[in-house]
């Protein structure tokens, strides 16, 4: 039995040890939000944030978890940044987009108006295969806090 | 009216000869240049929904009892299954089924590439699914793969019989001709690597099958499935309704398809097979090697009088030999040609179409090597393009349905006479230039496409048809379209789509084709829909019907009158009328193509090799423009897709076993946000006078197709070096220069400039 606090809410469950936060995420909890595309590091699709850090949430043994608190973009729908993206056409087909919000909403709360190089080198680690980095670079730029 | 007709059908540059029903296509085309809603920056519809994570992609879909299938593939490039037991796999914890390759066709015992499948077990988890592959136990003969693409051609290995396409006289284009230069050039493998891997979930219900799938071509899959099934085509739905990247890839059902349909028969519960992101990098499906061994001929005043060369499609087990000569056949005005292509057969993964398949290619060798013409005849790049300009297709006399390349080699005029500062930038081992590469590609689409659009009591509307959008934003599109006939607001139209039981046919996303095919088709049935609540409003208000139109949400008459669009909507209730569309057909005697310009400037690190791009305009004649926002994203899209494809993309393959060896997103280099130069779009927005009642063309396609020639030609302006071989890795860019820095010590006769 392990315990987890998901965007506010706690949660008792079962969970077999090596699996993932990723998968509990999505296949226990339902929160289908977390994207995965690589299931091995290298992507960024399935980032949420670990007491505000981006993490990766594919190989992160959800027994390390313990007591941080874990945001997804469930907790973020109504981050201004959703529309900042929206607005800013960042995303096309939209995959790799839940990742992007949540690894740029922890770059916003550390440093709300980041240089161009501070959001290249927040974001690099989220791939996006339609090619939408330059709204996404527009997005965050745009958003005034 | 309907009327059956035979027609050429085009996707990807592939025409075939079918018989099609078409409707009149009875509307005349809204005037040029933005309108209320069309032509305007219009944020996706459904863009909040998928920022949030909220959208149903394939990998979304939860359903009761779902199992997961995984899959044993070949690890090599030729074998032969000599044995294969099953029994330790459905033995193990939690597996529920097993098949091999005596039980579907797709499962083979004679691989011929590595990833083909061989076997699938299907279980209550995925790990437990992939745990019990390992246990299947095989007896491989390992066979010697063959490998090299013109090793494959001269033993007759190949997919297609090897293709001659002859005008005027090669020969005597080249005896006239004041300067020749030849060049090999080389393109590599590249891989889709679309986010969501390609997947499946089959469910048997109520007597038929329903088919999730993250696919290109919801009505491709549903005829191969009724085909694989037997099942009669009604009873096979398939649904797609968001889609995590396609890019060409997506296009059949794949092995992972029938797969999923056989493993939820033989269990009774539903089973999702998809690929791990490493199954994708190998059995996806790819973009194909080419050898292009070409020579370009002109007068000294520039105009070519030959053109011609050896094409070789390195093109895997299995897929189609894309048109890399078609760029050189049809960008230019030039009489003479031979080109020749062959088709090698090897033991690699199949390709699979992407984006502009062929044309990317084709375009890199032949825009570079007239960039080494331009540089042998002392003419200027632009001028060069110029001065062979094709005003009527070469392939078979055609006009083109509209051409707007000349107005896009103007508006790249002042990028390009940045030449002079950008060079004189340099500093340092930071060499600086500009090239630019033209594009020519189809992107016309076609009928059959249908569309309904509802119209409710609320004065609302709903596009209904089963088409996908891949992530293009073309759902946005049909609400925009739907929006200005009906005179409404984009936010009151609503889209319905990626269901086969829920909606007509619709066309397969791809060739660039999803706008220019359902676009008319989704403003025939707006207008079907508008005709209606003209015809009831005007009995009504006792007025003629041909003084009333319907804008800004109201119902208006030519005499100044306005009322509210509900007032006659509201009289249905909780019915709704219903508009009917259908694409009208192709122009007759017409040639439909793309065309664009790109210039690039890049900096070249002249002691490291690095090269880097700080800027790509690109201009492009799509005809109408529907989203002014959406289309620029594309057009990103595309470019920086072709910079992966230019610079750092590669599947490599050990050259002895036929392994590939790029099998993960750190092994294979995808473009970060950190690599993105700046990029304008400029989209010459003039709708095609000819085509369907919008004059709108695809968008998807072009931005690609000129990128590596563009940066290639930059490097030359730069550096003097010529770069053949994609991708331009350090290693290859410093190759290039030493190959240039030999040249230069040797004295040749012609001034380069
Ligand atoms: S899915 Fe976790 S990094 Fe790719
Ligand atoms: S929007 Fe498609 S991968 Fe980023």
């Amino acid at each position: 039995m392990i315990e987890l606090e998901v965007n506010g809410q706690r949660y008792e469950l079962e969970a077999q040890v090596g699996r993932s936060l990723a998968d509990v995420l999505r296949d226990d909890l339902g929160l289908i939000g977390t994207k995965v595309a690589c299931g091995e590091g290298h992507c960024g699709a399935c980032t949420v944030q670990l007491d505000g850090v981006p993490v990766l949430s594919c190989i992160t043994l959800v027994h390390t978890v313990g007591p941080r608190r874990v945001t997804t973009i469930e907790g973020l729908r109504d981050h201004p940044l959703v529309d900042a993206f929206v607005a800013a056409d960042a995303l096309q087909c939209g995959f790799c987009t839940p990742g992007q919000i949540v690894t740029a909403s922890a770059l916003v709360a550390a440093n709300p108006s980041p240089s161009k190089d501070e959001i290249r080198h927040a974001m690099a680690g989220n791939l996006c295969r339609c090619g939408t980095y330059p709204k996404i670079e527009e997005a965050i730029s745009s958003w005034q806090g | 009216m309907a009327r059956l007709i035979k027609t050429e059908k085009e996707v990807e540059g592939r025409y075939t000869e079918q018989w099609i029903v078409v409707d009149e296509d009875a509307l005349d085309q809204w005037p040029e240049g933005p309108l209320e809603v069309v032509g305007r920056e219009v944020p996706r519809i459904d863009g909040h929904d998928r920022a949030r994570g909220l959208a149903g992609y394939t990998a979304d879909v939860r359903l009761p009892g779902l199992l997961q299938a995984a899959v044993l593939r070949s690890p090599h490039a030729r074998a032969r299954v000599k044995s294969i037991d099953l029994s330790p796999a459905l033995a193990a914890d939690g597996v529920r089924a097993a098949v091999g390759p005596d039980d579907i066709e797709g499962l083979t015992d004679e691989p011929a590439y590595m990833g083909a499948a061989v076997a699938a077990v299907a279980a209550d988890t995925f790990g437990a699914a992939r745990a019990a592959i390992d246990l299947i136990d095989v007896e491989w003969e390992e066979l010697e793969p063959l490998l090299d693409p013109d090793e494959a051609v001269k033993q007759g290995s190949l997919l297609d019989e090897s293709v001659t396409y002859e005008r005027g006289d090669f020969e005597r284009g080249l005896a006239e001709a004041d300067a020749v230069v030849e060049a090999e050039y080389r393109t590599q493998v590249v891989l889709h690597n679309s986010l969501e891997t390609h997947q499946s979930i089959a469910h048997w219900e109520d007597g038929g099958l329903t088919i999730y799938i993250s696919t290109q071509y919801i009505w491709g899959v549903r005829a191969a499935v009724a085909k694989q099934t037997g099942l009669p085509e009604d009873k096979v739905r398939v649904i797609c309704l968001a889609m995590g990247g396609g890019f060409g890839s997506k296009n059949s059902p794949g092995d992972y398809t029938p797969i999923a349909i056989e493993l939820a028969k033989r269990t009774g519960q539903p089973v999702r097979c998809a690929l791990t992101r490493r199954e994708e990098n190998v059995a996806a499906g790819n973009r194909n090697a080419t050898i292009q061994r070409i020579t370009a001929a002109a007068r000294a005043d520039g105009t070519l009088t030959a053109l011609g060369g050896e094409f070789v499609n390195a093109i895997g087990f299995s897929g189609w030999s894309s048109s890399t000569e078609g760029p050189m056949q049809m960008l230019y005005a030039c009489e003479n040609m031979r080109t020749v292509k062959h088709s090698a057969k090897l033991n690699l993964p199949p390709m699979a179409a992407f984006r502009a398949p062929g044309f990317v290619e084709g375009t890199f060798g032949l825009e570079c090597l007239l960039d080494e013409l331009a540089a042998k005849l002392d003419i200027d790049p632009l001028e060069l393009r110029r001065r062979n300009y094709a005003d009527s297709d070469r392939m078979d006399e055609r006009p083109f349905s509209s051409k707007q390349l000349a107005e896009c080699y103007r508006r790249a005029e002042p990028h390009w006479q940045r030449r002079n500062e950008v060079r004189a930038s340099s500093s340092g081992p930071w060499k600086r230039g500009v090239g630019l590469a033209s594009q020519i590609w189809y992107g016309g689409g076609g009928p059959p496409s249908y569309a309904w659009v509802r119209v409710g009591s609320n004065g609302h509307a709903q596009v209904v048809t089963a088409m996908q959008d891949i992530g293009t934003g073309s759902r946005t599109a049909m609400a925009q379209i739907a929006a200005e006939e009906l005179g409404i607001p984009v936010d009151h139209v609503h889209v319905s789509l990626g269901d086969s039981a829920r909606g007509p046919y619709a066309t397969l996303s791809a060739g660039s084709s999803t706008i220019p095919s359902m676009g008319p088709a989704t403003r025939s049935a707006a207008a079907d829909a508008k005709r209606q609540i003209l015809e009831i409003a005007a009995q009504r208000f006792n007025l003629e019907e041909r003084v009333l139109d319907l804008k800004g949400g109201k119902i208006v008459s030519a005499d100044g009158g306005a009322w509210e669009l509900t007032e006659i909507t509201g009289l249905l209730e909780d019915a709704q009328i219903l508009g009917n569309g259908a694409r009208g057909p192709n122009p007759t005697g017409m040639r439909v193509l793309t065309f664009g310009v790109q210039v690039a400037e890049v900096a070249v690190d002249v002691e490291t090799g690095e090269v880097r791009v700080d800027k790509i305009v690109a201009i492009h004649d799509v005809g109408r423009v529907i989203n002014a926002l959406g289309a620029s994203s594309q057009v990103e899209g595309g470019i920086i897709q072709g910079l992966g494809h230019t610079l750092s993309e590669e599947r490599l393959v050990d050259p002895h076993t036929g392994r590939v060896l790029t099998q993960s997103l750190d092994a294979y280099k995808l473009p970060t946000i950190a690599d993105v130069p700046e990029i304008v779009t400029d989209l010459v927005d003039v709708p095609d006078p000819h085509l369907t009642n919008l004059g709108a063309k695809g968008l998807g396609e072009p931005p690609i197709i000129p990128v590596a020639a563009a940066v290639a030609n930059a490097i030359r302006d730069a550096t003097g070096a010529d770069v053949r071989s994609l991708p331009i890795s350090r290693e290859e860019m410093l190759k290039a220069l030493r190959e240039a820095e030999a040249k230069k010590r040797v004295p040749v006769g012609t001034a380069s400039s």
